[in-house]
C-alpha cells in the first residue's frame, strides 16, 4: 500500500534525524540485550555450579532429615531406590551418601562442615570430584582419609598429611570425636560450596554414626535437565516414604535466580525503552510540526484520519525496526563471541565468589529472550507514536492549507 | 439547462478567534453549473480562499449551506466529509501540492489507490493524465526533481485523477511567472473543453482573469459583480 511506501520514504527525509534515532536504539537494545546475557551467564553458570557440585538435579531424603540433621533419620527404602535408579534411562549418574553435620578443628581454628560419606566412585561419577583435586590423592584406601575444599584447608590452615578433628553425634546422640586424615583437596570455581564440605569413604563415617548401612541422602543426575521437573513428580508418586525434592525445591534462591530473570528483563529493558520513547515521541512530534501543510494537503485530497494514524504509526515502528534488530544482531554476536571467550573478572572477582559467582563469566542469552525484546521494542514504538500520531490527526486542513 | 453541481445558500463565515469577529463571507448565493469555467476574483482578503474552503467542505459555514450534486455537505461528520472530497472534489493549492516522498506518477496514483481503482486502470489513467498535462515521461520525477509549472501540471493531474464533480483551484498560479501560468491555465481549459470538467478558481492575475468565462468578484466578503465575459462554449 502507498501509506507503507509514504511512511518508509518518510524516515528518510530528514537523514541525519532518523538516523541518529535510530542508533540511539541500536545502542540502547545492544547495551540491554548484552547486560541481560552477561547477568543470565552469571546465573546460569552459579546454578549450573551448584547442581553440577552439590545439588544435583534431584536428591532423596528421609522425611525429617533435612530438619535437623539426626543421624537415625536415613531412608528407609535406600536399597529399592538405588535398584530403580541403576534401571532408570533418565538417570546419567547418582551418588548415597552419609551426611553428618561436625564441627572441624584443626591445630588452629575450628569451623561448622557438613561431612559427606560417599562411595568415592560414585560421587565422581556424578559430581567429578577427582579431577577438582589440586593436592594430594582421592583417597587411597586408607581408615580415615578426608577429601576438603581449598577454602576450608586455607581456613584451617590445613595441608595433605595434616590431621584434622571432626565432632559430632552418632546414631544414639552420643559425642563422637575423631581424627581424620587430609588426603587430598579439591577447588571448585564457586568458593561458598568448598567452604563447609568434607569428604570421606561412606564405610568409615557409616561406622563412627553406627548407621549401618543406612543412607540419608541420594543425589541423581539426569541425563536431561528438562526432564527434572517431570521425573521427580513421577518419583514423588513411586517413593511415598522418602522426600524426593528437585534442586528447585532444595535451594529457593536458585529457583528465584532462574525465575525471576524474566522479571528482571523486563525492568532493565523496559528502564533503557523508556528512555528512548522520549526521544521517538519527540523526533517524530518535530516531523509532524514539518510537515504541516502536507498533511492539510493529504487530508484535504482525501486522506482520512485512520490512515493519518497508520501513516504516522508505521513510521515509527519502522525506525524501531531498522533499529531494534540491528542492536540485537550487534548484541548477538558481542555475545557469541564473549560467551566462547568469557568474560575475566578475576581482577574483581574476590567479592563474586564469596557469594558464589564463577570468575570468568560466559555472556549467554536464549532466542527467546532476543525475541522478547524486539516485541518490546515494536510495542515501544506503538506507544510512542500515539502522541504524535494524535498530534496530527489534530490538525485541520484549513490551518494547515492556510499557511501555504 | 446544465445540471448544477455547486449551489452555495446564504453562505457566511464569521471568524471569531481574534479579538474582533471577522465577517470574511457574507451572505453569499453562488450556483456552479457543470463545465463552468469560473474565476473568484476580488482584492486581498475579500473572501475568495474562505469561500473555496466553504465549497470544497475544508471549513464549515457559520450560517446557510452548501449543496454538492444534490448533496447537503454542511454539517457532515468529519471522516464522511474527506471521503465526499476525495469522491467528488478535486483540489489545486498554491504551492505544496505533492507529496514529496512521493513521484509524479505515485502522487496521481495515490488518489485512485484510496478511492479502491484497480491497478490497471490506475496505471493507465496515470498515463493518460500526464499525457494531457504534457509530462508523458516525467512520471518517475519526484517534485523536487521538476520545476514549478510541472509540479502545479502534476497536481491538475492528481486533482482530475479521482473523476471529480469539480475542481477547485486556489491561486493555482500565484507562484508561477507568466509564461507558465498562461501554459497551466492553457491546460484547464482544453479539460475544461473536452471533458467538461468545471473548474472553480480564484486568482489576482489579470490575465488568468481574462481566460475565465465567468468572473465573480468578491468585496468585503460580498459578491459585488458575477458576469459572463467570454463567448459561452458551444458543444
Ligand atoms: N483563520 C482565520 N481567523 C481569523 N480571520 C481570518 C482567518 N482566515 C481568514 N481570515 C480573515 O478573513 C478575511 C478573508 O480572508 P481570505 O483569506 O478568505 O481572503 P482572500 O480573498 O483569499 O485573500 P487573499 O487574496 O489575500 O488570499 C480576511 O480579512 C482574513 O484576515
Ligand atoms: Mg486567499
Amino acid at each position: 500500500m502507498m501509506i507503507l511506501k509514504i511512511a518508509w520514504r518518510n524516515i528518510w527525509r530528514n537523514r541525519t534525524r532518523s538516523l541518529v534515532l535510530i542508533l540511539s536504539i541500536v545502542l540502547g537494545m545492544w547495551a540491554g540485550a548484552f547486560i541481560m546475557a552477561f547477568y543470565w551467564g552469571m546465573s546460569k553458570q552459579q546454578v549450573d555450579d551448584t547442581i553440577q557440585q552439590n545439588l544435583s538435579h534431584i536428591q532423596f531424603h528421609h522425611p525429617d532429615f533435612r530438619e535437623n540433621f539426626e543421624a537415625k533419620y536415613t531412608i528407609a527404602d535406600g536399597d529399592q531406590v538405588v535398584a530403580d535408579l541403576q534401571q532408570d534411562k533418565e538417570v546419567k549418574a547418582y551418588s548415597e551418601r552419609v551426611v553428618c553435620m561436625a564441627m572441624a578443628a584443626s591445630a588452629s581454628k575450628s569451623t561448622g562442615v557438613t561431612l559427606y560419606g560417599i562411595v568415592p566412585e560414585q560421587e565422581d561419577a556424578l559430581t567429578g570430584l577427582k579431577e577438582k583435586l589440586i593436592a594430594g590423592d582421592y583417597f587411597t584406601g586408607k581408615k580415615n582419609e578426608v577429601v576438603v575444599g581449598n577454602k576450608l584447608a586455607e581456613k584451617l590452615h590445613l595441608d595433605v598429611r595434616k590431621k584434622i578433628v571432626c565432632t559430632f553425634q552418632d546414631e544414639q546422640g552420643e559425642i563422637v570425636s575423631v581424627a581424620l586424615r587430609v588426603s587430598g583437596i579439591f577447588k571448585t570455581r564457586n568458593s561458598r560450596l568448598e567452604e563447609g564440605m568434607i569428604y570421606m569413604q561412606q564405610t568409615d563415617l557409616s561406622a563412627l554414626l553406627g548407621t549401618g548401612n543406612g543412607i540419608h541422602e541420594i543425589a541423581v543426575l539426569l541425563a536431561d535437565d528438562q526432564q527434572v521437573d517431570a521425573v521427580t513428580d513421577q518419583w514423588k508418586q513411586d517413593f511415598p516414604a522418602d522426600d524426593v525434592e528437585s534442586w528447585k525445591e532444595l535451594s529457593p534462591e536458585l529457583r528465584l535466580i532462574v525465575e525471576s530473570f524474566n522479571q528482571y528483563m523486563f525492568i532493565i529493558i523496559g528502564i533503557i525503552l523508556l528512555a528512548l520513547l522520549f526521544g521517538i515521541i519527540n523526533t517524530m512530534l518535530m516531523a509532524i510540526l514539518e510537515r504541516t501543510k502536507e498533511l492539510g494537503v493529504l487530508m484535504s485530497v482525501g486522506l482520512n484520519k485512520t490512515k493519518v494514524f497508520i501513516m504516522i504509526l508505521l513510521e515509527t515502528v519502522f525506525i524501531a525496526l531498522v533499529g531494534g534488530p540491528l542492536g540485537l544482531l550487534l548484541a548477538w554476536c558481542t555475545v557469541q563471541l564473549t560467551h566462547s571467550s568469557g568474560i575475566d573478572l578475576s581482577m574483581y572477582s574476590k567479592g563474586l565468589e564469596e557469594f558464589g559467582y564463577a570468575s570468568i563469566v560466559y555472556p549467554e542469552l536464549g532466542m527467546s529472550s532476543y525475541f522478547s525484546i524486539l516485541i518490546m521494542v515494536v510495542a515501544a514504538a506503538l506507544i510512542a507514536s500515539v502522541f504524535p500520531a494524535m498530534r496530527a490527526l489534530k490538525l485541520k486542513p484549513v490551518e494547515a492549507i492556510r499557511k501555504i | 439547462m446544465a445540471r448544477t453541481v455547486i449551489d452555495a445558500h446564504e453562505l457566511s463565515k464569521t471568524y471569531t478567534e481574534g479579538p474582533v469577529p471577522v465577517e470574511a463571507v457574507k451572505d453569499v448565493h453562488l450556483h456552479i453549473e457543470a463545465g463552468e469555467f469560473i474565476a473568484l476574483v476580488g482584492p486581498s482578503g475579500s473572501g475568495k480562499t474562505t469561500l473555496l474552503n466553504m465549497i470544497g467542505g475544508l471549513d464549515e459555514p457559520t450560517k446557510g449551506k452548501v449543496v454538492i450534486d444534490g448533496t447537503d455537505i454542511t454539517g457532515m461528520k468529519e471522516n464522511k466529509l474527506i471521503d465526499f472530497r476525495l469522491r467528488n472534489i478535486g483540489f489545486v493549492f498554491q504551492a505544496y501540492n505533492l507529496i514529496p516522498v512521493l513521484t509524479a506518477e505515485e502522487n496521481i496514483e495515490f488518489i485512485m489507490l484510496l478511492q479502491g481503482t484497480d491497478k490497471d486502470e490506475r496505471k493507465q489513467r496515470v498515463q493518460q493524465l500526464l499525457e494531457e498535462v504534457g509530462l508523458q515521461g516525467k512520471g518517475s520525477s519526484r517534485p523536487s526533481e521538476l520545476s514549478g509549472g510541472q509540479q502545479q501540471r502534476v497536481a491538475v493531474a492528481r486533482a482530475l485523477a479521482s473523476k471529480p464533480k469539480f475542481v477547485l483551484a486556489d491561486e493555482p498560479t500565484a507562484n508561477l511567472d507568466s509564461t507558465t501560468a498562461a501554459n497551466l491555465l492553457d491546460i484547464m481549459e482544453k479539460l475544461n473543453k473536452e471533458e467538461g470538467m468545471t473548474f472553480v478558481f480564484s486568482t489576482h492575475d489579470p490575465r488568468v482573469i481574462q481566460r475565465a468565462r465567468r468572473v465573480v468578484t468578491l468585496v468585503d466578503g460580498e459578491i459585488e459583480k458575477d458576469e459572463m465575459v467570454n463567448e459561452p462554449m458551444v458543444d
